[in-house]
């Protein structure tokens, strides 16, 4: 799950870390009470579920209120990368005399965390670490005894900070990978870190994605997502226990497991069509289950035709094949399916299909090519 | 001969009388599987399919001398499951659980490491190796005995080329489902070595996904040290950058951890990739006419 720059911030503060004191603001009139004169300039800056908001002129500095309320006006509706812009955060802005980038994630590779600094602060890390990786200096942190001090130290002078600034580095480099830790965040960052003109260490931005896996221990963070930003038929699937994910074709795919369904929307792709979506419905591909993956797929306005691929292990293809004809009976669907049944009971299951009018493949690519024969058709 | 499981396999099930635990505990017992003993605090007394159940794991251990353990134990209580079964020295412990917090896994993984126990999985199918013993949730029927190792990221892919390959006439000698999420405890590189070291294994089939690099370590991997053909498949040639597919370790992020450069490495290494599971019995069967 990912939090917004003024969610995530509030945690980081939570831990100790300084972060620019800002508010949000979902108008511009907001914005513009926000910005009051006594404060001095501000920045509004965009919140939104992605990186490049600078680039798309998502960070303005404003130097009175109605500055602010023109900025925030400006930003607030605007699309950077699919993603629309609905809030604003209003801070002060900052006397800068350095940047450094500062994140804590996992090596996947190794298995281990990592905290990573570089002092091309404000900067996409992913294009240092593309073009000029030994401009990043990374630690691994020893699963049993943590994040040293020494190590946080190291970083700061590998940075090449005056001398007098690297425990106050130090410290919130500490704090972030605290934060990282106990909030079970699978990247946690602070770009820019910055030095204010005051020697001061600021966190100038904050970012956290949390591992979804943990939710179930952080009761709290569930009413931090943000629904507006979440495809609402990717919300309705998570609350239905089904994996699902929005893609831009007009071939709805239903299949048991994820691999499979990974495999399931490039048969489609490489049979010359496109995949509305991902969906994994999981192990008990039951009356219910497929229901719910009907109305999940048909959702979408897009879709030509759905592709349904049941690999029936446990799962028997007969009883999947009930399923799939009773579900029919509860949901509306408008559009051609084409069913692919293997495994346990399958001979039998597409029987059963093919009796109630529905087309039932054995083969995986034939079912993909029919699925986009029916889709064109359409 | 196999890889890590066989005739001599005799398996304790941890979380055995829970729904999953004891429904796949027959399942593996009437494969053939030697169940035998399971764990479940306050279950000592019980059995299931006719294996015992314990209260610890150390009890079972004690009277029933398993050498691999299996957990069914729900995802905020397997991490202890497998710290249990790693302090009695159970040399091969396959976790199929799913949605074990990654926080949790990096220390289980690096203790797992230290005392030499080889974790399978968490979120994994397991393993089963035809005709000898099933340690795990895979379908035993669509297996046969043969000359083909199977090294697969996912479940039901995994199921659908091992049903292509054995409909083809190829069997396998060993099929192991390392898991989906981003911390396992065994990777492709590790299984790799078992195969290219097994007897009975002539050629490898590598199923990988999107998200992270274990394959292009594979790649490197099989370069310097697998002279066994090796064919590759790749899901997630369409999935999009920044979505979690499903299984926790299937993202692309930051750009990296694509299909294309999963393909592109393994190629260069010398690994026959296909575009499709169908595709794997025929490039197998090529594979082992030249080798």
């Amino acid at each position: 799950m990912n939090l917004h720059e003024y969610q995530a911030a509030e945690i980081f503060a939570s831990h100790g870390i300084h972060t620019n004191p800002g508010s949000v603001a979902s108008t511009a009139a907001e914005a513009m009470a926000l910005a009051q004169p006594a404060s001095g300039p501000v920045v509004v800056k965009a919140q939104v579920l992605t990186g490049g908001r600078g680039k798309a002129g998502g960070v303005k500095l404003a130097r009175t209120p109605e500055e602010t309320r023109d900025a925030a006006s400006t930003i607030l509706g605007l699309d950077i990368r699919e993603h629309i812009v609905r809030k604003v955060l209003v801070a002060p802005a900052v006397d800068i005399a350095q940047e450094i980038y500062l994140g804590v994630t996992l090596d996947r590779a190794r298995r281990q965390n990592v905290v990573m600094a570089s002092a091309e602060g404000g900067v996409d890390i992913e294009e240092v670490a593309r073009d000029r990786p030994e401009r990043i200096v990374r630690a691994l942190v020893d699963p049993f005894l943590g994040f040293h001090a020494w190590q946080a130290r190291q970083i700061g002078f590998a940075l090449g900070l005056a001398a007098e600034r690297v425990a106050g580095f130090a410290t919130i480099a500490r704090q972030l990978y605290d934060t990282y830790l106990s909030e079970d965040a699978t990247l946690a960052e602070i770009n820019p870190l910055v030095l204010t003109g005051n020697g001061d260490w600021l966190a100038l931005d904050a970012k956290m994605t949390i591992d979804d896996n943990a939710l179930f221990r952080h009761p709290g963070f569930e009413s931090l997502r943000d629904l507006d930003a979440e495809d609402p038929t990717e919300f309705n699937a998570r609350q239905s226990g089904i994996s699902f994910v929005k893609l831009g074709g007009d071939i709805g795919c239903i299949v048991n497991g994820a691999g499979l369904a990974m495999a399931t929307m490039d048969a489609v792709m490489l049979h010359g069509g496109e995949p509305a979506n991902f969906l994994d419905v999981g192990g008990g591909a039951s009356a219910d289950q497929v229901a719910k993956a009907f109305s999940l797929v048909t959702a979408d306005p897009n879709v030509r035709a759905i592709l349904i691929n049941i690999f029936g292990g446990i799962t028997r293809g007969d009883v999947v094949a009930q399923g799939i004809t009773e579900a029919l009976q509860r949901v509306a669907v408008p559009v051609p399916i084409v069913v692919r049944l293997s495994g346990t009971n399958a001979e039998e299951g597409r029987r059963i299909l093919s009796e109630a009018g529905l087309t039932a493949s054995e083969s995986m690519d034939e079912a993909a090519a029919r699925a986009v024969r029916a889709a064109h058709a359409a | 001969m196999s890889i890590l499981v066989d005739r001599d396999t005799r398996v304790l099930v941890q979380g055995i009388t829970g729904r999953e635990g004891s429904f796949h505990t027959e399942q593996m017992v009437e494969y053939g599987t030697n169940v035998v003993s399971g764990v479940t605090p306050g279950g000592k007394g019980k059995s299931v399919a006719g294996a015992p159940v314990f209260d610890t794991v150390a009890d079972a251990v004690a009277e029933t001398a398993p050498n691999v353990a299996i957990i069914f134990v729900p995802a905020r209580f397997a991490p202890d499951a497998i710290y249990e079964a790693i302090d009695n020295d159970l040399p091969l412990v396959v976790c199929i659980t799913e949605g074990i917090p990654v926080a949790d896994m990096v220390p289980v993984y690096a203790h797992a490491q230290n005392r030499g126990t080889r974790l399978l999985g968490p979120n994994c199918p397991g393993l089963i190796t035809p005709g000898a013993a099933k340690v795990g949730i895979m379908p035993g029927f669509i297996h046969t005995l043969g000359p083909v190792g199977v090294v697969s990221r996912s479940g039901t892919l995994t199921y659908e080329v091992v049903d292509a390959l054995s409909r083809a006439g190829t069997g396998q000698s060993t099929a192991v489902g390392i898991g989906g999420d981003p911390v396992i405890g065994t990777s492709f590189v590790d299984v790799l070595g078992l195969f290219e070291a097994d007897p009975a294994t002539d050629a490898i089939v590598m199923i990988g996904e999107i998200g992270g690099n274990d394959e292009e370590t594979a790649a490197r991997f099989i370069q310097d040290h697998v002279t066994k053909p090796v064919v590759g498949f790749i899901a997630g040639q369409t999935a999009p950058p920044g979505k979690r597919m499903g299984h926790a370790g299937a993202i692309i992020s930051g750009g990296s951890g694509t299909a294309a450069e999963k393909m592109a490495a393994l190629e260069a290494a010398g690994v026959r990739v296909v575009d499709r599971p169908s595709a794997v019995p025929g490039a197998i069967q090529a594979a082992l006419r030249t080798s």
